[in-house]
């Protein structure tokens, strides 16, 4: 059953009110992140009717936001999703190879789940961290300046779990 | 001269306190001891273009704002910043937040906007709290909220969170993302100063546009436009990334020359390994690649600089554009048809897919580009890569159909000889790279 | 209500007075013709639909007689409002018809071209477009993007792989329904029509997004393959409907009727919404009372022998050039065909039937 906790619907309240009256709808994509953090990283038809509900508007209405941006999950991730940036400036210096050794360490191709759950490799167009780069995003915070023993200390602390996902 | 980021080395700057301390909030001060109209004619006097890509006048801008009767204004602050090579607002927004809440302020109370928004990218996921945390305080202190100062002026300002979506840095579509929507750039008129968010009047600025408004008011508007070069008044955040020793965010002066920043140990340091520079996207994604003999002087032998006119020197032909200040640069060992087939990829996941040329023409030309790049292209792939952006730019709702179009058509225009290199020598293409030898003379090819 | 000034505007040579406000498409369907830009996803029935597809773009040579610059970029017509002394070229721009083949060649590359075997061929809009404003040959070489088919309940067929994304049904129903049930999911060139869960769509006016689809991406169930559409003959009738207006067309071949659509006007566009129910119950010729036979446009394939008398649309070409224009050949003056009351067979000539005959004695 999906529901947030009476705290989390304190904070949904409080962002609707961030936004005029009877434009609730503003809340939606602010509302989804709590939402996908709240039910397992991904958003199921049942948690988006849930958010339709809450915010009285049209289920479609959310299907239609959900699925127009990349962050927001439709389908099942791993616990830990290693968004690595592949665009421009980070392929100048050696994504292609970050994401070839994290294919072949866990097994998996971009946008595939390892068998335990654990890690969903997720390749990225440009997040803004290009002066950094190869870098790649984890939960909240970004990882940068990647080399081949970062990514393993990384996936070591992720199955430890002792990474920083969130503050 | 630094203007925006004189403070950033200062420990703890981020924190209320420090700033405070440090000269902090002044620009609020005295600025809520103007009449609005004063500030919007200060920002006018500056110079002040936007530093979000398009470097439109801000002053301008501000001036289009609609004022019907009864009817709520908004500022709505970019900071939705994804333009490959950009990250310069991400610098301001977490390491001098204040700064940024004062530009906040200080535009909100000249556009006589009472509820302000900072949109910003889902990705950036650890700013908002570093924001929020940085209005609270300024809330605390008396800087936001009912009646602010004494001056009858009240605001609040709300971090929005994205969730991933480049398209969400043009302006019309950033408005539909906060109202909840898909990001769809609208067909303009009506323009976001007439009916912008919820249909009010609304005026959509870069985090860079905002911060540098307190500098503007601390020094006046006639001081900041006697700054710079010509047209290119005050000071811009340039990031600065690809192959260099010192990539990073630096604040330069518009009279710095291109092979100073790039080359100067006071700037980003040349390139790594004592490597060739082999040319250089310096704006951003969007703007066009120059091979580097183009870069460094204008294709009438001047020195070209770091700024708007500059860098615009020449067209589109020889020249290209400051943009938002993403500047690129690759070494004499990468493949341009590789980066431009990593850039045509960006633009078509980022289409939103309104439109049908920018959503067909973006993944038809990344399909080419791969080809070329695996080895499969012919010859005749290079004048129908040209025939599709051209036949995108201009025509799309939004600018993204010209940011997918324009580093294409750069690409072909001034590396044509090295995507034809890797058609006729797949197999060899594969293992390495053209280099940097025999770039065709820019100027006799026609565009 | 304040009265509204006219406006002056000249298209391709043609100057026409619209209200104040009007479009550029607008104004160019008040003169007719060719200059009528093509359209595929504005509908002027339907609010705030246009500006996404792009074959309405023209080139606005003078904004108008107070700001005479020409604007930069090509204008979607359907979207841009007339000023005063406002003069856009349309047929008479190369630009724009190179941007409008641009834009049939990018909604082909992903579009199946297998019309053959497809129920809309015959009354499909991007078919036209194609044969109108489109260059023969594909330059692309590359997969197409499929999609499997879908039914959003038992009356209509969605398949995607057909569809333009012209926004028109997601607005039919944002329009006419309490409740839209389908939306445009994904984004890109992924992007789809879709009701997400798959989903009936459960609304007595649902069945208009058949009509209001350019392609064969909506088509209805009841009426799939059973017949092709310029087999069967148009006819305006009506019927005393409790729900909607009754006013439709109905398809018979004989006496059977084999479907039924709402009535369009000479844009291909709806005039009156109709129910599920007259468009997917009544298939007798018995529940309807006909008037007429409908009005098909002359270059419609459905048209094919069946018509007489029909207006002949009006001739824009000399008004646009300004002057008759001048012929390699005057058929009329050479040819003794269309000479009154001649017998065809009598013509003097190379061959005739009588030669023919008199050979084969």
């Amino acid at each position: 059953m999906v529901q947030f906790s009476e705290d989390k619907l304190k904070k949904v309240n409080e962002i609707i009110a961030r936004y005029p009256e009877g434009k609730q709808k503003s809340a939606l994509i602010p509302v989804l992140h709590l939402a996908q953090n709240e039910f397992g990283g991904w958003l199921s038809p049942e948690t988006m009717d849930y958010v339709a509900g809450l915010l009285n508007i049209l289920p479609v209405e959310v299907y239609e936001v959900a699925t127009f941006y990349s962050m927001l999950n439709i389908k099942p991730v791993g616990k830990y999703v290693l968004e690595v940036c592949q665009t421009g400036p980070c392929m100048l210096n050696g994504s292609d190879e970050i994401i070839q050794y994290i294919e072949d360490k866990l097994g998996i191709k971009p946008g595939e789940t390892t068998a335990d759950g654990l890690f969903t490799l997720k390749p990225a167009e440009c997040l803004g961290a290009c002066g950094y780069a190869p870098m790649m995003q984890l939960g909240k915070f970004y990882r940068e300046h990647l080399t081949k023993e970062k990514v393993d200390s990384l996936i070591e602390e992720c199955k430890a779990g002792t990474a920083k996902v969130d503050s | 001269m630094k203007l925006l980021l004189d403070k950033a080395h200062i420990e703890g700057i981020r924190y209320y306190d420090v700033w405070k301390k440090n000269g902090g909030y002044q620009s609020v001060e005295k600025a809520l001891k103007m009449a609005p109209e004063e500030i919007v004619e200060e920002v006018k006097k500056s110079g002040l273009r936007g530093r979000g890509g398009a470097g439109f006048p801000t002053g301008l801008k501000w001036s289009f704002i609609a004022k019907p009767e009864g009817v709520p204004r908004h500022l709505v602050c970019n900071a939705d910043e994804s333009e490959p090579g950009t990250f310069k607002d991400r610098y301001l927004m977490e390491f001098l937040p204040h700064l940024f809440i004062e530009g906040m302020i200080i535009s909100s109370y000249a556009l006589g906007s009472n509820t302000s928004y900072i949109y910003i990218r889902g990705e950036y996921a650890w700013i908002p709290d570093i924001l929020e945390q940085a209005i609270a305080e300024a809330k605390a202190a008396g800087y936001l909220g009912k009646n602010i100062l004494g001056s009858g002026f009240d605001l609040e300002i709300y971090v929005h969170r994205g969730a991933g979506a480049y398209i969400c840095g043009e302006e019309t579509a950033l408005i539909e993302s906060l109202e909840g929507k898909r990001g769809n750039p609208r067909i303009k008129p009506p323009f976001p100063a007439v009916q912008g968010a919820w249909m009010r009047p609304t005026v959509v600025n870069n985090v860079e546009t905002i911060a540098t408004v307190s500098p503007i008011i601390m020094i006046g508007g006639e001081e900041y436009g006697k700054i710079g070069v010509g047209k290119s008044t005050g000071t811009k955040l340039i990031s600065a990334c690809g192959n260099l020793n010192k990539p990073g965010v630096y604040e330069i002066p518009f009279d710095l020359s291109v092979e100073e920043f790039i080359f100067s140990d006071d700037w980003c340091g040349g390139i790594p390994k004592g490597k060739k520079l082999k040319a250089c996207i310096p704006g951003g994604s969007s703007v066009p690649i120059l091979p580097a003999n183009l870069l460094l002087k204008t294709a009438k032998g001047d020195t070209r600089l770091m700024n708007y006119e500059s860098l615009a020197d020449g067209g589109f032909a020889t020249g290209t554009a400051l943009g938002s200040g993403g500047f690129i640069v690759l070494d004499e060992d990468q493949c341009v048809v590789k980066h431009t087939y990593t850039l045509a990829r960006f633009y078509r996941h980022e289409s939103c897919g309104q439109c049908s040329p920018c959503r067909e023409g973006t993944g038809w030309m990344e399909k080419i580009l791969l080809a070329i790049e695996k080895g499969k292209g012919k010859l005749s792939d290079i004048d129908l890569l040209w025939d599709i952006q051209r036949r995108i730019e201009g025509n799309t709702i939004c600018p993204l159909g010209d940011a997918a179009a324009w580093p294409v058509a750069a690409a072909i225009r001034h590396f044509r000889d090295e995507f034809e290199w890797h058609i006729l020598n797949p197999d060899e293409a594969q293992t390495h790279n053209y280099g940097i030898a025999h770039y065709a003379d820019p100027l006799e090819i026609a565009v | 209500m304040a009265d509204v000034p006219n406006f002056k505007v000249t298209i391709d040579n043609i100057t026409v007075e619209v209200p104040a406000g009007t479009t550029i498409l607008e104004a160019a369907r008040k003169i007719g013709g060719d200059i009528a830009p093509p359209t595929m996803c504005y509908y002027s029935k339907l609010k705030g639909s246009g500006g996404k597809c792009r074959t309405c773009l023209v080139e606005v040579s003078k904004g108008s007689e107070k700001d005479p610059r020409p604007m930069p970029k090509l204008m979607a017509s359907c979207r841009t409002t007339v000023m005063d002394g406002m003069e856009v070229k349309n047929i008479t721009s190369d630009r724009v018809k190179d941007a409008r083949a641009g834009v049939v060649e990018f909604l082909l590359i992903n579009h199946p071209l297998d019309c053959p075997i497809c129920d809309q061929a015959g009354e499909c809009k991007l078919q036209d477009l194609g044969y109108d404003h489109g260059k023969a040959g594909t330059r692309y070489e590359f997969q197409r993007r499929t999609f499997p088919k879908h039914n959003l309940g038992d009356k209509i067929q969605l398949h995607m792989t057909r569809c333009i994304l012209c926004y028109r049904c997601v607005m039919t129903a944002e329009q006419l329904t309490k409740k839209r049930e389908h939306g445009v999911v994904d984004r890109g060139d992924h992007a789809q029509i879709a009701s997400y869960l798959d989903q009936h769509l459960d609304n007595e006016f649902i069945g208009n997004i058949i009509d209001v689809c350019p392609v064969g991406a909506l088509t209805d169930r009841t009426f799939r393959f059973k017949n092709r559409v310029w087999f069967l003959k148009p006819l305006n009738a009506h019927r005393d409907c409790p729900t909607c207006s009754g006013k439709v067309t109905i398809w018979n071949r004989g006496d059977e009727v084999f479907r039924v659509t709402a009535r369009k006007d000479q844009w291909g566009e709806v005039e009156d919404w109709i129910c599920n129910e007259c468009r997917f119950e009544k298939k007798k010729t018995s529940d309807w009372v006909i008037e007429e036979v409908s009005p098909v446009s002359r270059h419609s394939v459905i048209n094919q022998n069946k018509y007489f008398n029909l207006d002949k649309p009006k001739e824009t070409i000399d008004e646009i050039i300004g002057k008759k224009p001048r012929l390699f050949l005057d058929i009329h003056n050479v040819s003794k065909v269309n000479e009154k009351n001649r017998d065809l067979s009598m013509i003097e000539g190379p061959a005739n039937s009588k030669d023919f005959k008199n050979k084969q004695q």
